[in-house]
């Protein structure tokens, strides 16, 4: 414990603050210690400009408290990682002179409260990380998490959000090309959006946040800073009751217009050399841009709030330094060399300030009306921040969940295979992604509504796929597991395009850490994300985490999303996930062990929630993982497609409806196995004369295989042991396609 | 040909042209600002999609004031091509060089898919590459792109053959009756998707022809459209001879 010896910032006298004291730093989210603690740090009681300061960087969402000590488990490096965590956005190489920038991140609070902004906002955070990095954004992933339909507000919660991320992404001319989109009475009371955004860069282009050079000008760049978002970082680590929806002045409204060209411009000014560093103004807006950058540089700054430009007049310098309007940019630039920057600024028309300098004494002092209203040290608060080792504790119910479930056997075949259809969950999303513009930019090989989605690399032959995955279910059920699969599926999924994995990004949502069975839950989740990980081969280079997704006390199911990105070295004639070629011969990697624990089976038809989550075999995903892309690369297979939830059934009438065409099958197993979620399972169709190629190759890799018939007609004819089914594919898609939308209503 | 494509605040199709003139086709290409006052010798402008001015007030309607639409209307008075897709359909209307509105889709939502045309017209500088006819496939990316006019104007329009591209199902069946929410999802009136001015050296299209211009994306439907503008021989299927 030292004192500090800076000098003695006071309150501002323009403005009428609070007193400062322990129960107003607690209206701020700070405990009892940490309150001490930063009266520690500057030697005096802080300012109420300190204060506020204070309690964002040390917010959960902005410090991490409760999640560091567990993220540090994640394997984050590799060949190609050449920026991991703690940067806007992780890069991966991925050749050819090129680097892919990526992150994923929640914006969940602000969506439940106002989901449209809250959700445009969101995707256009995301894309400002990347773009700080000095790459232009090229794809947009969203993962969703909806409650019940007929849930209070669900039908507007996820109208507003769809709109938002549409509105959005499409106004800045980036492709939503993939993500996936569920639904859960656990979600209820607390939506989860999750988004996620790529871009390109060359090898040499990349750019950091980290500030450096005493006397070095510091612009501020975008829109003028007005009252929205204040405290939405602290607002962000908080659980939701009663009183949430008065916490709307908190979400921040977006413009994707001014984000745009704020975007080009950015990537403009990053092109001449004259900037140093570049950040935007994200949760907790001036006050953590501007310390996060100063403090990976090591340096101090001095900020004259009276420069900054603002909406209206009158903000107190708490509110400036608090704000969280959007397509906000700081910069510093090379002394001297500052006009070049401001002349790009200005010639796509947008305001531009110089709002201070970089000063060598790692001080941040912040003035405005003349009176010094912070001076504080910034690695202390900055890097210093408090962290928690919580209480963890297995949830008492755990066992009676896990208990192995009873699986009753299917009436009929057909319709029970229709009735999963039929749900929003198993449904086609297209309802949604019709609403996203996920072709602009010309890139988009396959775009949503497949395993992965595929981007070509323009002027090489190669690509790359992306995805997202976790099943919450699982997660409840054990979120260790739930975890692996997670990263297992996200492998598989690539691996069906052809991608090799090259990074993944996370957004890990969680209800209050303060709960030990919450606890519990994220460290378990950490440990099979991380096992996974390792045995798969694929590093983490970013991500987020979400706590207190919580309202009344009631928690989220765990949702560790997982995004993940591979390199394909061909994305010419790639299979698909669907059927295309009559003749061909469907054939099922990986064998079924009939696992019904967390089944949409027994979810979505029975109502049952129960049972140990499918077994996740690292080493098996890896053979089939390893298979898939060899197939893929040889150009052995028409159709890859992964099994999933709903199991064999629903993968087989998926891949029916692509095209249209049917299928025959015979299938020597119970007809309830039809809808088992063993892991590690696809199926691919191959041309009759790649057959006994395919068999020959999944047996050298030690991946079980076996024929079940061949694609053809127009029905889904399928036998098993003691049971049969033949429908219409039209029928069948016509229940699917129009599932969510008849569900909506809209 | 020398070719150029209009930067507006907010364009965002226009590296995607740019792509496909410069790349696909080997024309010489520049990118016009929308503050610059001369076109610079390009005998064909393409006025890109995206969203100028954030489509504020009314798409397209901001941008028609800006600096460089007086000499694109001059390239356009003096016989030069200009095309104008999805936003700079929307602009070209909005500065009356076509006729005809937009409203909103008949969704009230942003559509994005693929959906079917009809080439109307194939005499066209932009069409001559299709068979008359023909039906493409192309997607389109827009929340405004329902065509309206009076009755009358949708009249004359035809009379006088000004409708270049219409919605059609799969098989070139008219996408009307129950079909028509299905395959002219944006509820245009007639289907139109498509028009140009008397004088055929103007078009505006809701679809985007770049997006389909390659093989690698499973469909080349589109690229005959910017083939035909710069004057390459295209053959009636749509590949570049």
């Amino acid at each position: 414990m030292s004192a500090d010896q800076g000098n003695a910032a006071s309150g501002s006298a323009t403005y009428n603050e609070p007193v400062v004291d322990f129960e107003l730093a607690k209206g701020m989210g700070l405990a009892e210690d940490e309150y001490g603690r930063i009266c520690d740090i500057l030697g005096r009681v802080p300012t109420y400009t300190e204060l506020g300061i204070t309690s964002a960087l040390w917010s959960e969402h902005c410090s991490y408290k409760s999640s560091k000590v567990y993220l540090r488990e994640f394997p984050t490096e590799g060949e190609r990682v050449l920026q991991g965590p703690g940067e806007n956005a992780g890069v991966v190489d991925i050749g050819n002179g090129w680097v892919a920038v990526f992150k994923m991140e929640s914006h969940n609070h602000p969506s439940f409260i106002e989901p449209y902004q809250g959700a445009a906002t969101g995707v256009g955070g995301i894309l400002r990380d990347i773009f700080t990095m000095g790459a232009r954004p090229v794809a947009c992933l969203d993962a969703l998490r909806f409650g019940d339909i007929d849930a209070p507000r669900m039908r507007y919660l996820i109208d507003g959000v769809v709109r938002g991320i549409g509105d959005y992404g499409n106004c800045v001319g980036i492709p939503t090309v993939g993500g996936e989109t569920s639904f859960h009475s656990g979600y209820n009371e607390n939506i989860l959006v999750n988004a996620f955004a790529l871009g390109l860069a060359r090898h040499d282009g990349i750019f950091h946040a980290r500030a450096s050079g005493a006397g070095n000008p510091m612009l501020y760049a975008g829109s003028a800073t007005g009252r929205d978002g204040i405290h939405g970082a602290t607002m962000a680590s908080e659980s939701f009751d009663a009183e949430s929806e008065s916490k709307r002045p908190t979400v921040q409204v977006g413009d994707p217009f001014t984000e745009k060209i704020v975007l080009e411009a950015c990537l403009e000014v990053m092109r001449t050399d004259a900037a140093v560093a570049v950040q935007d103004m994200g949760a907790a807006g001036l006050t953590s841009s501007a310390f996060e950058m100063a403090d990976r540089g090591g340096v101090g700054f001095r900020l004259d709030l009276d420069q900054v430009p603002l909406r209206q007049p009158n903000i107190s310098p708490y509110e400036i330094m608090l704000s969280e309007s959007q397509e906000r940019m700081l910069l510093v630039a090379h002394r001297g060399r500052q006009e070049e920057v401001v002349k790009i600024f200005e010639r796509w028309g947008l305001e531009v300030a110089e709002i201070g300098e970089i000063t060598g004494d790692g001080r941040a002092q912040i003035f405005a009306g003349g009176e010094e209203v912070a001076n504080m040290p910034i690695s202390p608060l900055a890097t210093n921040a408090p962290m928690y080792r919580r209480p963890v504790a297995e949830p008492s119910d755990l066992a009676a969940r896990q208990a192995p479930p009873e699986v009753p056997e299917p009436d009929d075949l057909g319709a029970t295979l229709a009735s999963l259809l039929d749900t929003p969950e198993l449904g086609c999303k297209s309802w949604i992604w019709h609403q996203y513009d996920h072709t602009v930019r010309t890139n988009t090989v396959i775009g949503p509504g497949g395993d992965a989605a595929v981007l070509a690399l323009k002027g090489t032959p190669g690509g790359l796929g992306l995805t997202s995955d976790v099943n919450p279910v699982y997660c409840s059920l054990d979120p260790a597991t739930g975890g692996a699969q997670a990263v297992a599926e996200a492998v598989r999924n690539l691996a069906c395009v052809g991608a090799e994995p090259v990074g993944l990004t996370d957004c890990l949502n969680f209800g209050n850490p303060e709960n030990p069975e919450v606890s519990w839950q994220f460290r378990e989740a950490v440990r099979g994300i991380s096992a996974g990980c390792r045995a798969l081969d694929v590093p983490v280079i970013s991500g987020n985490v979400s706590f207190y997704n919580e309202t009344e006390g009631r928690s989220i199911p765990p949702t560790p999303t997982i995004a993940m990105v591979g390199v394909i070295a061909d994305v010419m004639n790639l299979p698909v996930a669907h059927f295309t070629t009559v003749g061909d011969r469907v054939l099922v990697l990986g064998r079924d062990a009939s696992e019904f624990g967390g089944s949409a089976y027994l979810r979505l038809l029975h109502g049952v929630e129960q049972g140990a989550p499918p077994r996740v075999d690292l080493e098996a995903e890896s053979r089939l993982a390893g298979l898939l892309r060899s197939l893929v690369s040889e150009g052995l297979v028409h159709t890859a497609h992964d099994l999933a939830e709903g199991g064999l059934g629903v993968a087989l009438a998926e891949a029916c409806f692509g095209g249209g065409l049917g299928v025959e099958l015979e299938i020597n197993d119970q007809p309830h196995q039809l809808f088992s979620e063993t892991q590690a399972r696809a199926i691919v169709a191959v041309a009759p004369d790649f057959v006994e190629q395919v068999m020959a190759k999944a047996e050298k890799l030690g991946v079980p295989v076996v024929e079940v018939g061949s694609v053809g007609g127009s029905s889904m004819k399928l036998r098993c042991d003691g049971a049969a089914m033949d429908s219409k594919v039209e029928d069948l898609h016509r229940i699917w396609s129009t599932a969510l939308p008849r569900a909506l209503g809209m | 040909m020398k070719c150029g494509v209009v930067v507006f605040p907010g364009s965002n199709c226009d590296h995607d042209v740019y792509h496909v003139l410069k790349h696909t086709l080997g024309q010489e290409v520049l990118f016009l600002w929308h503050g610059d006052t001369s076109v610079q010798g390009c005998e064909l402008v393409v006025l890109p999609g995206g969203f100028s001015y954030g489509d504020y007030l009314r798409a397209g309607a901001m941008a028609v004031h800006s600096p460089i639409m007086a000499a694109v209307r001059e390239l356009a008075d003096n016989g030069g091509r200009v095309l104008g897709i999805c936003n700079g359909f929307q602009i070209l209307l909005e500065a009356g060089m076509l006729s005809g509105a937009m409203r909103r889709n008949q969704s009230l939502r942003f559509e994005c898919r693929d959906l079917f045309l009809k080439v109307e017209r194939h005499d066209l500088p932009f069409t001559s590459g299709y068979r008359s006819g023909q039906v493409l496939r192309m997607p389109i990316a827009h929340a405004e792109g329902c065509y309206i006019d009076t009755g009358g104007a949708l009249d004359e329009l035809e009379r006088n053959r000004r409708v270049v591209f219409r919605y059609v199902d799969p098989e070139g069946g008219e996408a009307s009756g129950e079909n028509a929410t299905k395959w002219n999802v944006n509820g245009s009136a007639r289907a139109i998707a498509g028009v140009c001015n008397d004088a055929g050296n103007v078009l505006g299209m809701m679809p985007h022809p770049e997006r389909c211009a390659d093989q690698l994306f499973g469909n080349d439907d589109g690229l005959a459209v910017l083939a035909s503008a710069v004057g390459m021989a295209a053959d009636p299927k749509g590949a570049v001879a």
